[in-house]
């Protein structure tokens, strides 16, 4: 049986979380919406999914060492497992499920193909210190990606090593700053500009490698204010300006029409242009950033290329780099000579002043294979098809919202629709609140108070993947909320939601100011319960 | 006799002989919402009229706070570490966040005083 079930009780403590009382189950279940404990509340001692056989008998060398008390696995039979992981990815909103709306994000489609192409014994048995002589294949398939992203960026490098945006980021700046190093400038340029609406990543970054971040305020359109910037950056003699870091598109959803006169003030100042690719997936197969003047630029696989995002697996973040940066790129790289790939490794081969090795091994390799299986069945036609679409959809879900929400900004957008949240005034709904309601219509709600510009913001990433007609469904559901809000529904239904969703409105507050961290054994004493404490 | 004195980054400083008590205003705790986590400058660290120098932390967000006028840091509320929530309950009381000594008094007169900082926070509205 069950640790926290009661016969006579039903589930002690869940009924009451997920629904009045009047309308609890037994069970605590809601139809086929199943309350899960943890795996460490399932099962018993003594339990075990296979029979294993007694262990030989050695002699015991432990020296008095031997562990005597519990080690607390759970004792699960296989089915009970299998029910336990089924059931909780039930409870899990994913891109294979629906709109996932989250702006930011570009929660794409993961092609199937990607997987079958990355489980190719080929490919997915590979070890990474296999003899070069019998991974060919693999590090070809390193170059053709690598190829395809100095193509498709316009710039003459890549290092393929960064795991994911953030490290790109780290990769990047630190080109940036082996190169000031180079010059004699390292202590001369302390400063890294960073628009008021940047990625939280970006001044972090900064900061990281010893830069002090000085904010760029945005114009009325949403766009860097050019005057400040060049007010910013200072003379071209004796600037402190390392580098700038933006978005483009920016956070706002919108391109920076000035881009160009950024790039040209930026590189007349002597500092560097560090382009933040997350919002790629807008402008692929249009634009290339190496024309804008963009020195490094990430590349988010899991964004743009449609490699999957979070537990899905690793993250990859390749950083294309101008000539003027290229000569710092980290190893290794592949090379082709004569009619074979090798891998160039630190302490052979190498020219220019390279910032040295960023990750073990080559990267992600997994990751590699699903984006250019992605790219080369879209093809250059397809790649600019997609970028279009994200575009259109983006368009498409904001003019059709704009005469109940609030557009933050006006005219068209890029791959994302930016609300902010005007259009609640003294509803007494808050942004906040109007997402959660999203739950109980079904969708996972968008991105919320981000980008910080935009007061109680709403960011809607449809991405290129859906199909109209669910586009239509999930516009109609937020016209609906959107109606409800301003007709003079009462807040308060708006307060109680989510009502649908296993468990309601939690509390944020007290789970950021007291995380519980671990889980323990509820037959602990009370006093050394850090979920009573934090109760308290 | 004291003085409060406000920036437009939403900080107040209440000024005692040479000593300046800063926190944020009311406007600004509403802004945030619920606030989790506030980090503080160590005593005895200088500070320039404008530099970043505490954090907080809210369930929406993490800002910046700029140090109103230049001077040393004399104490950090301590308490904040515990109960945040007093930034959301006296955000001019209790949630003060640090003290410190004033390098140039005539650093104040670029601030606003309490109906300049109204006016200014009703433009915004």
């Amino acid at each position: 049986m069950v640790q926290s079930f009661d016969r006579s009780q039903g589930r002690v403590g869940v009924a009451a979380a997920a629904a009045p009382a009047s309308e609890a189950t037994f069970t605590g279940n809601r139809g086929l919406q199943i309350e899960e404990p943890l795996i460490f509340e399932l099962g018993q001692s003594g339990r075990c999914g296979v029979d294993l056989p007694e262990p030989p008998k050695v002699k015991d060398r432990l020296n008095g060492l031997r562990r005597t008390g519990e080690i607390g696995l759970p004792g699960l039979s296989e089915p009970q497992v299998v029910q336990h992981y089924t059931r909780l990815s039930q409870k899990n909103y994913a891109i294979d499920m629906g709109v996932y709306s989250l702006g930011s994000c570009t929660m794409k489609h993961n092609p199937r193909l990607n997987e079958k192409v990355a489980r190719l014994p080929g490919i997915g048995d590979l070890h990474p210190l296999q003899p070069v002589s019998t991974v060919q294949g693999a590090l070809e398939v390193i170059d053709s990606l690598a190829h395809w992203l100095k193509t498709l960026t316009g710039m003459p490098a890549v290092a393929m090593s960064p795991a994911a945006g953030a490290h790109g980021e780290m990769c990047g700046m630190m080109a940036v700053a082996a190169a000031l190093e180079a010059k004699g400038e390292r202590g001369q340029r302390k400063v890294v500009l960073a628009p008021e609406s940047a990625h939280g990543t970006n001044p972090a970054t900064a900061a990281a490698l010893g830069f002090t971040v000085k904010p760029i305020p945005a114009n009325e359109r949403g766009r860097v204010d050019l005057l400040a910037l060049k007010a910013a950056l200072g003379p071209a003699n004796g600037s402190e300006v390392a580098a700038i870091m933006l978005t483009n598109p920016n956070t706002c959803g919108l391109f920076e029409n000035d881009i160009i006169e950024i790039a040209q003030a930026v590189h007349a100042a002597g500092a560097y242009f560090y382009c933040d690719g997350a919002n790629f997936n807008a402008i692929v197969g249009r634009v290339r950033p190496g024309d804008l003047g963009v020195d490094c630029m990430h590349i988010n696989l899991h964004k743009t290329f449609s490699t999957p995002h979070g537990g899905g697996g690793p993250g990859a973040g390749p950083v294309v780099l101008s000539a003027a940066l290229a000569s710092h790129a980290p190893y290794p790289w592949i090379v082709r000579d004569g009619e074979g790939w090798r891998i160039a490794e630190e302490g052979r081969e190498i020219a220019g002043t390279p910032i040295g090795r960023l990750k073990a091994f080559h990267g992600q390799m997994g990751m590699f294979t699903r984006a250019l299986a992605y790219i080369m069945s879209h093809g250059a036609d397809g790649l600019r098809q997609a970028s279009a679409d994200a575009v259109l959809s983006a368009n498409y879900v904001m003019a059709s919202l704009k005469d109940v929400m609030s557009p933050a900004f006006d005219g068209p957008c890029m791959h994302e629709a930016l609300f902010d949240d005007s259009f609640l005034k003294d509803t007494g709904v808050s942004t906040l609140d109007f997402a959660k309601a999203m739950i109980d219509e079904g969708y996972h709600p968008m991105t919320m108070y981000f980008p910080l510009v935009v007061h109680g913001a709403l960011l809607i990433e449809p991405t290129e993947s859906q199909a109209k007609e669910d586009l239509d469904l999930f516009i109609a559901a937020l016209r609906s909320l959107a109606e409800r809000a301003k007709g003079g529904q009462s807040a308060d239904a708006f307060k109680a939601a989510p009502r649908f969703a296993p468990r309601r409105r939690l509390d944020e507050t007290l789970a950021a100011r007291k995380p519980v961290l671990r889980w323990r054994p509820s037959n602990r004493p009370p006093e050394d319960d850090p979920l009573k404490q934090a109760a308290e | 006799m004291s003085t409060v004195k406000y920036s437009n980054e939403h900080e107040w400083i209440r000024v005692e002989g040479d000593i300046g008590t800063i926190g944020i205003t009311q406007y600004a705790q509403e802004q945030l919402g619920d606030v989790v986590f506030v980090e503080l400058p160590q005593a005895g660290r200088k500070v320039a009229k404008g530099e970043a120098c505490a954090v907080v932390e809210s369930v929406k967000a993490a800002s910046d706070i700029y140090a109103p006028v230049s001077g040393e840091v004399t104490e950090a509320n301590a308490a904040l570490g515990d109960a945040p929530g007093d930034v959301n309950a006296e955000p001019t009381g209790r949630g003060w966040f640090f003290k410190l000594r004033l390098a140039d008094k005539s650093e104040l007169d670029g601030l606003m005083d309490e109906a300049a900082y109204a006016g200014f926070v009703k433009a915004l509205a």
